[in-house]
């Protein structure tokens, strides 16, 4: 499978951005490298505004350039971007609902070596949680330059998670694309997987794992996390045995929890896959974390076999 | 510029107006802000009635920008903005009740409020973003923030200070609004931060040091803020806490409080001293 790396897709669309609309404009706190923002720098050093290592006064700074008519982009890891301004992202962006878009690079454990202080479990939980936000996790590099796209259009508060490494492409560039998509990536009718980032390609090894055991797996990308796009989730449990959710990321608050207040009414057994309610830790490369922490499709496969068990 | 005595006077008579408007917003038994909005009053009376561009409607692309960072103390803002004909004057009983439109941390939803405000600390940073942003457009409009001296020790004042310097913001102006007094008690007792004026100049900010309740000194220091190239300004503002009203003044106690019955016609008193005395 085609891999590409969605922080490369997202540094390139903020250049291809900023390009057509004068009015973007990015913020970097001294992770430009790794986020991909160097580019947008080199090529609009006007509009590219180093704060230094101060995340609180990045996404404060963001607003005011909101408040004077501009889209500003804020950028660093996962943690850093959502946790260490959280207030500020709070007070200053969300409660005016200004124009403010929140880059969570390296999110998850795709900064294997870095460890649990540059980890990000509770970046969806914490941007979920405010009124006004919207939150993307894209599954791919094609579909990052998607979302960019419609984030950019949309005028309003925005999160979107990026991945450090590179990944298995799912997304045909000629799809179009809206907010709140809710991509079908395989067909199959005892159990619908709900999964985001990475997780969607381990989803799909597992339903391949399964195939050959007579078990029919449906896979759908949610990289629209809020809003959640209801209406399509449902649609997708129709038929279907049971459900199973997978996130890289805690299972409280983030994707699982969001599937489940959706359903709350669903009669329908329910799986959450993700980081039980640990940090993470630093390790040689990034599959041997999602292993650690259960995230493997291995993993995926017996937590389907486990919720057809329930059903019967 | 040069202020006449005439001129001095007539914003001598919009800040008795405001301290009249933030009283009519805390009438006996509600609790207030009085005592920070009380030190600003002389501040925004300066800022809206005769230095700042400001215009009919409150939106107007061309206006200047006045932020509170110290967002509790809004009542001083509100009572400019009714005078303005921002605000209806009948919003003043409303404040922070669930049908008016003032609230109690400064909101979008009151026209006139050009941020939101009130988590201490946030504010310099907004106007740092807004100073940019106005610059990339080309525009001549200016940036007017007041702080609180016991906000300051939130640490993103100074991220934001030193962001300032580094992007050399001379349409920004902070007045730091130095009443002496936090919350709980005295700055000396609670956090003492000495070195004020040392400071922001390290800061990489032009310092002036003014009182903060002489409209003239007020006056000339914006203009001076505006006549200073590659760097952002500081007015470094002595103000009492709860200024003019003496039962008040200095004391933590009125930082958020509701008057008495007795108190609140002792104020009301003052006012209508206040106008003779102008």
């Amino acid at each position: 499978m085609e891999l590409l790396n969605p922080r490369k897709a997202y540094g390139e669309a903020l250049v291809n951005l900023g390009t057509t609309d004068e009015n973007i404009v990015v913020l970097e706190a001294d992770l430009g490298k790794s986020t991909m923002t160097n580019m947008f720098g080199e090529k609009f050093p006007e509009r590219y505004f180093q704060v230094g290592i101060a995340e609180q006064n990045m996404a404060s700074v963001a607003a005011g350039l909101a408040l004077t008519g501009k889209t500003a982009f804020i950028n660093s890891f996962a943690v850093f971007s959502t946790g260490r301004a959280y207030d500020q992202i709070r007070s200053s962006v969300c409660i005016p609902k200004l124009n403010v878009k929140i880059c969570g690079s390296s999110a998850g454990f795709s900064d294997y070596g870095d460890g649990k202080t540059h980890q990000s479990v509770d970046d969806i939980a914490l941007m979920r949680v405010l009124p006004n936000m919207m939150v993307f996790s894209p599954v791919d590099a094609v579909e990052t330059t998607k979302i960019m796209e419609a984030i950019s259009k949309y005028n309003g508060p925005c999160y979107i998670r990026i991945n450090r490494n590179d990944m298995p492409v799912f997304t045909d560039p000629d799809d179009e694309y809206y907010i709140g998509k809710m991509p079908l990536i395989r067909e199959g009718r005892d159990v619908v997987v709900f999964a985001t980032g990475i997780m969607v390609s381990r989803a799909v090894e597992a339903a391949e794992m399964l195939e050959k055991e007579g078990v029919s797996v449906r896979v759908v990308n949610v990289s629209t996390i809020k809003p959640l796009n209801i209406e399509a989730l449902k649609e997708y449990t129709k038929s279907v045995k049971g459900i199973v959710t997978a996130e890289e990321h805690s299972i409280y608050g983030g994707l699982g929890s969001a599937v489940c207040e959706a359903l709350s009414n669903s009669r329908l057994p329910i799986e959450i896959i993700g980081v039980n309610d640990t940090f993470g830790r630093s390790a040689e490369n990034y599959d041997l974390l999602l292993e650690h922490y259960h995230l493997t499709s291995e993993d995926i496969a017996s937590r389907i076999r486990l919720v057809l068990k329930k059903d019967s | 510029m040069s202020y006449s005595v005439s001129d001095l006077q007539e914003i001598q008579k919009k800040a008795v107006d405001v301290r009249a408007n933030i009283l009519a917003m805390i009438p006996p038994g509600k609790v207030g802000h009085f005592g920070g909005s009380c030190s600003a009053a002389d501040i925004v009376a300066a800022l809206y009635f005769k230095h700042m561009n400001v215009y009919d409607d409150p939106h107007d692309p061309r206006r200047d920008r006045c932020i509170f960072s110290k967002g509790h103390a809004v009542l001083a803002q509100y009572a400019c903005f009714v005078e303005l004909g921002y605000v209806d004057r009948n919003e003043l009983s409303k404040v922070k009740t669930l049908n008016g439109i003032l609230q109690g941390h400064p909101d979008m939803m009151t026209p006139g409020i050009e941020a939101v405000t009130g988590s201490l600390g946030q504010g310099l940073s907004i106007a740092v973003g807004m100073s940019l942003g106005l610059r990339l457009n080309k525009s001549n409009s200016r940036v007017y923030v007041v702080l609180g001296d016991g906000e300051i020790s939130e640490g993103q004042i100074w991220e934001a200070a030193m962001a300032a310097s580094v992007y050399k913001l001379d349409n920004l102006c902070a007045i730091l609004d130095k009443n002496g007094v936090q919350a709980t008690d005295a700055i000396e007792k609670v956090f003492p931060i000495p070195d004020l004026k040392e400071k922001w100049a390290a800061f990489g900010w032009h310092v002036i040091e003014i009182d903060g309740h002489n409209i003239k000194e007020i006056l000339e220091a914006l203009d001076e803020s505006k006549q200073i190239k590659g760097k952002p300004t500081i007015i470094i503002a002595h103000t009492v806490k709860g200024k003019g009203f003496g039962f008040a003044e200095g004391k933590a106690k009125y930082h958020n409080a509701a008057l008495s019955e007795e108190e609140y016609q002792q104020a009301l008193r003052i006012i209508e001293q206040m106008r003779k005395d102008v």
